[in-house]
């Protein structure tokens, strides 16, 4: 299952290193990380995505909380969040084919942002599942490049990413008991 | 305020934080801070090799509780500390590591000994600091430290690049206190609800059993953990680093468990209804296969670090917090307890303890390393600071010397690290002047870090050494014995005459090799004023006993064959 995690990091050089080289020492599989401003300066905020299948969400949770750098970290999986991706994709295509490209975009609320000789740029944003579905349908014609941002998180309603739980403790669950889920599955 | 330079602005910050000895060695980029030294009540000890000055901050940590310093620099001078810092960072010591840097201008250039030093230390230390300016000197010195010693400790590395010790600026000490962007984050304190929780399972169990780790030590929670475990009479088994957290002869310690823990202490984990996992974070040596560990027992885990919750064993409660503070909220919530039944299938277990039935062994055959240590345990009363190296030596020393007082055995734990002891001795005797200090080595470890003799006699230190001569990296062909057809590939290694080494530095030396010798070299070289050290030619083909092979189940151990002995 797939779990998202949202850290609040301090915007200072090195910090992305630090986040990352603990993924690999760890041997953490992360399936996608971003790394965006925030309205404080600062401040970075992370959407980190994991397969808990195989790695132990948990885990990877405390670990961050112990970076010095790290201001907060929620794993916002069991929560109503906004999740969005968003993916520019280049797809071959002659004059006769672009209205047929130009339907399908539409369908997906995705635009054409520029139109070569014989390509056009679609962007399009949504959830993974919603560009996965387009990709799937432009792929028949020819993806000629593509790129994806990954997915960044929030939760909905007027409910800011929730501060301390006054515990001290970063996991939604009170008291510092790990989830349910927290038995690493390899053991 | 006084204006004053990067490197007069080390000292200030390093002399507030209580630093009065530094281990270190210098060079090109860290020459202002050098320079600015002299000015400062800063005693600094000249290391032979830099990973010697890394140990022996450990070693000064680990024998005071106070937080290590040592100072090298840049490029090969750094590199050389990394083996001491992930040793530190293994066994979480509080370690502060300054380095000069290349100056700013050129960082990334490839300059004369640059290397990216934060860069290669981040997954061995806790923290590290790049400085860029001077400003930002004090209040970054000021947070290594609290980084250091704070939570779950661990070495810290600040990077100083030449050019921010030299420029200057208007000094004044910060007094603001220090918050940590994380530390919200982690708990200080286990919460009320769990401790009651965790106080009835205690009293509802039949067979407890306290796992002391090294957090019982760095938590300074020695007095808490007697008090509760003489109030619910709970016995109590120490991992390698937990020794010293609980009196080794009190009638209720058990011993160590694990790879080559007792017979019986292990047995009492696997048939334990609770473990009291305190501090300690279930290392593979000492739980073996973790799918057949301690299968009917609860688990309590009294932690500091969140990320060791449920990561090797999945516990029932887990208490974040310091230990220290658990025990005393829990203590007064469980009842007092006998367990008798419990103690009397330990008894009768321990009754058939192989690793005191060596003591009586005659040996006429060779020196028994087993039979040395003992020696020197009864010689010392058992009052010593040992520091051991990493192989058979080691597991020797905390099967035969009996440490009832903390901060006694400094051992490389996590990394298991050769060539630890020697400096990490120097260290130690560094924080306790007055402590009688004893090194003991294997004849390949010592090897490793042997020129550091010189600065035991530059510095003026009383340090004996012990250095147990099986003519093999013995704990590797041991493990070659056990399960690779004793094919002793690269084990066998010659050594130089150890004695006359020590001579080479005006250290008296001693080489015996009879039982008969030991005691009276024992005495003779503790009471002489100097450094000694001795070699002693011991049993070349023995091994520690009993143990677990690797990955194995804990109840399945190897033991000595009583047909070892010859009558
Ligand atoms: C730096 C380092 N290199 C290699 C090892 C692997 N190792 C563990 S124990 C050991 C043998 C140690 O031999 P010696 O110092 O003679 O001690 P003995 O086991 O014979 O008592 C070796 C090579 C290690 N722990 N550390
Ligand atoms: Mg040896």
């Amino acid at each position: 299952m797939k779990h998202t995690l949202v850290a609040l990091v301090e915007d200072k050089p090195g910090v992305l290193n630090r986040v990352a080289s603990l993924f690999r020492r760890r041997n953490f599989n992360i399936e996608s990380l971003t790394v965006g401003h925030t309205d404080q300066p600062q401040i970075s905020r992370m959407t980190i995505v994991i397969d808990s299948d195989n790695t132990n969400a948990y885990i990877v949770e405390a670990n961050l909380a112990k970076l010095v750098n790290v201001i907060d970290i929620q794993d916002v999986t069991h929560q109503e969040t906004i999740s969005r991706d968003m993916a520019l994709i280049k797809v071959r295509v002659d004059a006769g084919g672009r209205a047929e490209i130009a339907q399908l975009a539409e369908i997906f609320r995705a635009k054409i942002v520029d139109v070569g000789a014989d390509s056009v740029v679609v962007e399009v944003t949504g959830d993974e599942d919603k560009i996965d579905g387009l990709v799937e349908l432009l792929r028949p014609k020819g993806i000629l490049e593509m790129v994806r941002t990954g997915r960044i998180s929030m939760l909905r309603g007027n409910q800011a990413r929730k501060e301390s739980n006054g515990n001290g403790h970063y996991n939604g669950n009170a008291n510092g008991q790990p989830p349910r889920d927290a038995a690493p599955s390899s053991v | 305020m006084p204006r004053l330079a990067g490197a007069q602005i080390l000292f200030e910050c390093l002399v507030r934080e209580g630093v009065d000895v530094i281990f270190g060695y210098p060079g090109g980029a860290i020459l202002p801070a050098y320079d600015a030294m002299l000015q400062y009540p800063i005693h600094h000890v000249l290391v032979r090799h830099e990973q010697g000055a890394s140990h022996m901050a450990d070693g000064y940590a680990r024998a005071s509780g106070r937080v290590g310093v040592c100072m090298s620099t840049s490029g090969p001078g750094a590199t050389n500390m990394i083996t001491g810092l992930a040793t530190a960072m293994m066994d979480s010591i509080p370690v502060v590591a300054i380095t000069g840097q290349v100056g700013t201008k050129v960082i990334g250039s490839d300059a004369f000994q640059e290397t990216d030093v934060t860069g290669v230390t981040l997954p061995v230390t806790k923290h590290n600091y790049l400085v860029s300016n001077v400003e930002d000197l004090p209040h970054i010195l000021r947070e290594a430290f609290y980084v250091a010693r704070h939570g779950r400790p661990g070495p810290v590395l600040v990077d100083i690049p030449k050019d921010v010790q030299l420029a200057t600026m208007e000094f004044e000490y910060p007094t603001n206190p220090i918050q940590l962007p994380n530390e919200r984050l982690l708990k200080k304190y286990a919460p009320d609800e769990y401790i009651a929780r965790a106080a009835e399972m205690i009293n509802q169990a039949q067979r407890p059993l306290i796992l002391a780790g090294h957090g019982v030590l760095l938590s300074g929670a020695m007095d808490e953990l007697l008090a509760f475990a003489e109030k619910t009479n709970t016995p109590v088994a120490l991992t390698l680093l937990g020794i010293g957290g609980f009196p080794a002869e009190h009638p209720q310690c058990l011993g160590m468990m694990g790879m080559h823990g007792g017979v019986y202490v292990n047995e009492a984990i696997q048939n334990a209804d609770l473990l009291l996992a305190m501090g300690m974070r279930f290392d593979d040596r000492v739980t073996g296969n973790l799918k057949t560990y301690s299968p009917n027992s609860k688990k309590i885990h009294f932690e500091i670090d969140p990320s060791e919750i449920n990561k090797n064993v999945k516990v029932d409660i887990p208490l974040l917090g310091d230990l220290k503070m658990s025990l005393q909220k829990l203590t007064p919530l469980v009842k007092p307890n006998k367990h008798d039944a419990w103690w009397e299938q330990l008894r009768a277990a321990m009754e058939q303890d192989p690793i005191r039935d060596v003591l009586d062994w005659e040996s006429p055959d060779g020196l028994m390393s087993e039979h040395v240590i003992h020696d020197l345990w009864t010689a010392t009363q058992g009052e010593a600071i040992v520091a051991t190296d990493v192989g058979q030596h080691q597991m020797w020393e905390a099967q035969y010397y009996l440490h009832n007082k903390p901060h006694t055995l400094i051992t490389s734990g996590g990394l298991g690290t050769m060539g630890y002891a020697l400096p990490a001795a120097i260290g130690a005797k560094m924080a306790r002047p007055d402590a009688e200090v004893w090194v003991i080595a294997g004849d390949g470890g010592f090897q490793m870090t042997m020129a550091e003799l010189a600065t035991i006699v530059q510095e003026k230190l009383k340090i004996n050494i012990m250095i147990l001569n099986n003519g093999y990296l013995g704990m590797v062909r041991q493990w070659q014995e056990l399960f690779y057809g004793a094919r002793y590939a690269a084990t066998p290694i010659f050594s130089p005459e150890f004695a006359k080494i020590a001579n080479a530095y005006g250290i008296p030396g001693y080489v015996i090799d009879k039982r008969a010798d030991v005691a009276g070299v024992l005495d003779e070289v503790r009471s002489s004023p100097g450094p000694a050290l001795i070699e002693f030619r011991v049993k070349m083909e023995d091994a520690v006993f009993p143990m677990v092979p690797a990955g194995a189940n804990l109840q399945d151990m190897i033991k000595r064959e009583k047909v070892v002995q010859p009558l």
